[in-house]
């Protein structure tokens, strides 16, 4: 990115004047960047797979190994894809990877980035053993302001980095700190998957809309503190069962099952069935609920190794999500409990809409 | 009439705009598709370029050749506005880029690559070592000179213009110093001083070299700025005008020329100055901001934003006034616009620093978030109608 700092416009004056007018295209003026993703799972215990893309930047290519063989200061897709072999050579050892790594091209396309056309090129292999490194070098004898921009994704769990000159080291350690960290990640998609699991949300607030509704802050605080415990204690049970895989059911009835029991338990604040039991309502539930997070666990990449810490992290999260939901509701809803607003409202037309929406899922769910 | 001259232009502009967001990579598909332009390579500048590296590639730990070489790299990047040549300067300078005492010509690009990346305080301790090693070093008392204004030393900075005043011409140090003090309580004195050195100055010919061409367009630039300060529009755009007649393309008069316009209101000129210039990610923001057709100002902001995300992700933080100014004005999002313009204010202190701020505290309801900035102003005595105006709605208005 380029800036009008009036500081360096006016250092032009005494010495450094240049008033070129470089031929004006729309493409944004930034410092050099490459773009590195990759994607590396653990194929066993003593190896990983890689498949990614580097994104490099044409003209920083050219200013590098001249691309530009007519030299009419274009680069067209001849004169590119003619030298594809050289790209490859000159760029990959500049990637730096570690010993007992190794990444092959196995074909260059063109991407744009803000500052114009990149080159991509795909990239396949893998490591014999599970240490993964690069120590990165590109164009770093040619514009120390240059910087690669790493993002990999090891079994899921995406870790970014800054390279350059004074950072070129990137490492994937498969020690503790690494069961830390990716348990660290698997914690926050946890406390996220609840957040924006709608159909999760819209259940725990159904149970809980009547809840407030006992007498005094007691009883009701005892209500809710049963029915979070009864649902979290269920899906607890069924996520570790369905993530170790001991028991598995097909995805689609799960879905299914989920949305109808947030139309049930919306339904039943309308025509109640189930009142004092609740509790007993959110563990039943609450099963099916645990088959949904092991979905998304599933959907995640869960890694071989570290399942069990994995698995806990993404529990906790889901637990500290769905806390910070009841802490943030039932202190509102219990203040106005007493308001009609708060009981015809809220409890009635909220549960209403909460039933046609789920029904709507259910619907979908089950004919897609 | 003048709408639909808009909408065109904006269209056309949008149209400019470089269309991403490909989730995939892509196959052209004729061999003969240009994908890149290049920045020119025939020109003599580069030619010159070309040589200097061939000699330094003999003798890459000859601080000579690596500060000339430095040296005219940075002159393509300010002139091109491109920071890649910034890049490209740094690594000719790199056997020196850490050493505690490198060769005076290397030490004095080496600031000017710390102030191009806003680290002040490190370019500063390098010109210090400078102007220490060679009194006589005017370049250096001028970038440093500079350097502290933008810092808000302004008696250093005044200081620094006296030691200028001995070995450079009379414009040169009187620009220097209608610059440390018109942000100081002197506006009105400063710009008489000035454009009184600028009429003396001999008049600017095609023979004339260009250090001297360039000392006039920073003059008329300045006196241009000093002018709107004052609230004088009319002069302020005459001198943007002489200015620009020197310097069609410089990207620091076409933003400042367009600020003016913005704050007159009249948007569509904006468009037509700047549309040229839509690659310079801070005209580009004004462009957009005088765009009024709706789908063309949504794609402009688009690209804005995909820009600072690109910065953003490389950590840089020059661009944090734009970036404020860009969510005040075209997000709306003031409380960003807040934070972005209150750390850009710890790092540089110009009119245009404390303008947004106050602008962006204002928007955010948060008059306390601008209390330190505004006793900054009192104390130095910043003189600047739009200030003087935000400073008053914000409660502060003393002048």
């Amino acid at each position: 990115m380029s800036s009008l700092s009036s500081a360096a416009r006016r250092l032009a004056a005494l010495a450094f004047l240049a008033l070129l007018r470089i031929a004006s295209t729309a493409m944004a003026h930034k410092p050099s960047d490459s773009y590195l993703a990759l994607n590396i799972t653990t194929a066993s215990r003593q190896q990983y797979v890689i498949d990614g893309r580097w994104d490099i930047a044409l003209r920083d290519l050219d200013f590098a190994m001249g691309l530009d063989t007519d030299g009419d200061g274009k680069l067209t897709w001849d004169e590119i894809r003619s030298r594809h072999a050289e790209v490859a050579a000159y760029a990959m050892p500049r990637l730096g990877l570690a010993q007992g790594c190794r990444l092959h091209v196995t074909g260059q396309e063109i991407d744009r980035h803000t500052d114009g056309a990149y080159t991509v090129l795909m990239l396949q292999g893998g490591c014999n053993g599970t240490t993964f490194a690069i120590d990165y070098k590109l164009f770093a004898d040619l514009d120390a302001q240059h910087r690669g921009m790493a993002s990999v994704a090891l079994d899921g769990i995406t870790q970014s980095a800054v390279l350059g000159a004074d950072h070129a080291r990137f490492a994937v350690d498969s020690g503790e700190g690494r069961s830390w960290r990716q348990a660290y990640g698997y914690l926050r998609h946890g406390i996220w998957h609840i957040w924006t699991g709608y159909d999760h949300i819209l259940f725990l607030l159904s149970l809980l809309l009547p809840a407030v509704l006992a007498q005094g802050w007691r009883p009701a605080s005892a209500d809710i503190l049963r029915v979070v415990t009864a649902f979290t204690l269920a899906h607890s049970i069924t996520l570790s069962l369905a993530a170790l895989q001991v028991v598995s059911l097909p995805s689609r009835l799960v879905e299914s099952a989920i949305a109808a029991s947030v139309a049930i338990a919306a339904l039943n604040n309308l025509w109640p069935l189930v009142q004092g039991r609740r509790w007993l309502a959110a563990f039943g539930f609450g099963l099916l609920h645990g088959f949904g997070f092991a979905g998304v666990l599933g959907d995640l990449g869960l890694p071989r190794r570290a399942t069990a810490l994995a698995l806990a992290a993404f529990n906790i999260g889901v637990e500290l999500g769905q806390l910070a939901i009841v802490a943030a509701f039932v202190p509102l809803a219990y203040a106005v409990r007493g308001t009609w607003a708060y009981r015809q409202l809220i409890v009635k037309g909220g549960s209403a809409a909460i039933a046609v929406l789920a029904t709507v899922w259910l619907v979908e769910r089950a004919t897609v | 009439m003048m709408p639909f001259a808009c909408t065109i232009l904006a269209a056309a502009a949008a149209m400019a705009l470089p269309q991403r967001g490909q989730a995939a990579p892509f196959v052209p598909q004729s061999g003969a598709e240009v994908l890149e332009t290049l920045p020119r390579r025939d020109n003599a500048a580069d030619a010159a370029l070309r040589r200097e590296r061939a000699r330094l590639a003999a003798a890459p730990r000859d601080p000579a050749l690596a500060a000339e070489a430095a040296r005219r790299y940075i002159e393509l990047g300010r002139a091109s506005s491109d920071p890649r040549y910034f890049g490209y300067a740094q690594a000719v300078l790199a056997p020196w880029w850490s050493a505690a005492t490198p060769p005076v010509p290397v030490l004095l690009m080496r600031a000017t690559l710390l102030q191009s990346s806003h680290r002040f305080v490190e370019a500063i301790r390098d010109l210090d070592a400078v102007t220490r090693a060679e009194p006589g070093n005017a370049q250096a008392w001028l970038t440093l000179a500079t350097v502290q204004v933008v810092r808000g030393e302004f008696g250093a900075a005044v200081r620094s213009c006296g030691r200028l005043s001995s070995l450079a011409g009379q414009l040169a140090s009187t620009t220097c110093l209608a610059n440390a003090r018109a942000a100081s309580g002197q506006l009105a004195a400063s710009e008489r001083l000035l454009a009184l050195a600028f009429e003396r100055s001999a008049p600017a010919r095609a023979a004339q070299d260009a250090s001297q061409a360039g000392l006039k367009l920073w003059a008329l630039t300045l006196l241009g700025e000093l002018a709107a300060r004052r609230g004088d529009a009319a002069l302020a755009e005459e001198r943007f005008r002489q200015a620009l007649a020197l310097a069609p393309g410089d990207n620091y008069l076409l933003g400042a020329y367009a600020d003016l316009l913005l704050d007159q209101g009249r948007q569509a000129e904006v468009q037509v100055l700047l549309r040229d210039h839509l690659h310079v990610d801070g005209l580009l923001l004004r462009h957009t901001i005088a765009a009024q057709v709706a789908p063309a100002k949504a794609i402009a902001i688009a690209e804005l934003q995909a820009r600072f995300d690109a910065a953003n992700r490389r950590g840089d933080a020059i661009h944090q006034r734009e970036q404020a100014r860009f969510e005040l004005q075209l997000r709306r999002n003031a409380r960003l616009a807040l934070k972005l313009a209150l750390a850009n204010w710890q790092i540089q202190k110009e009119p245009a620093d404390l303008r947004i701020l106050l602008e962006a505290a204002l928007a955010a309801n948060d008059p306390a978030a601008a209390r330190p900035a505004l006793a900054w102003r009192r104390q130095h005595g910043l003189e600047d109608g739009i200030i003087a105006s935000l400073a008053r709605k914000l409660g502060g208005g003393v002048i």
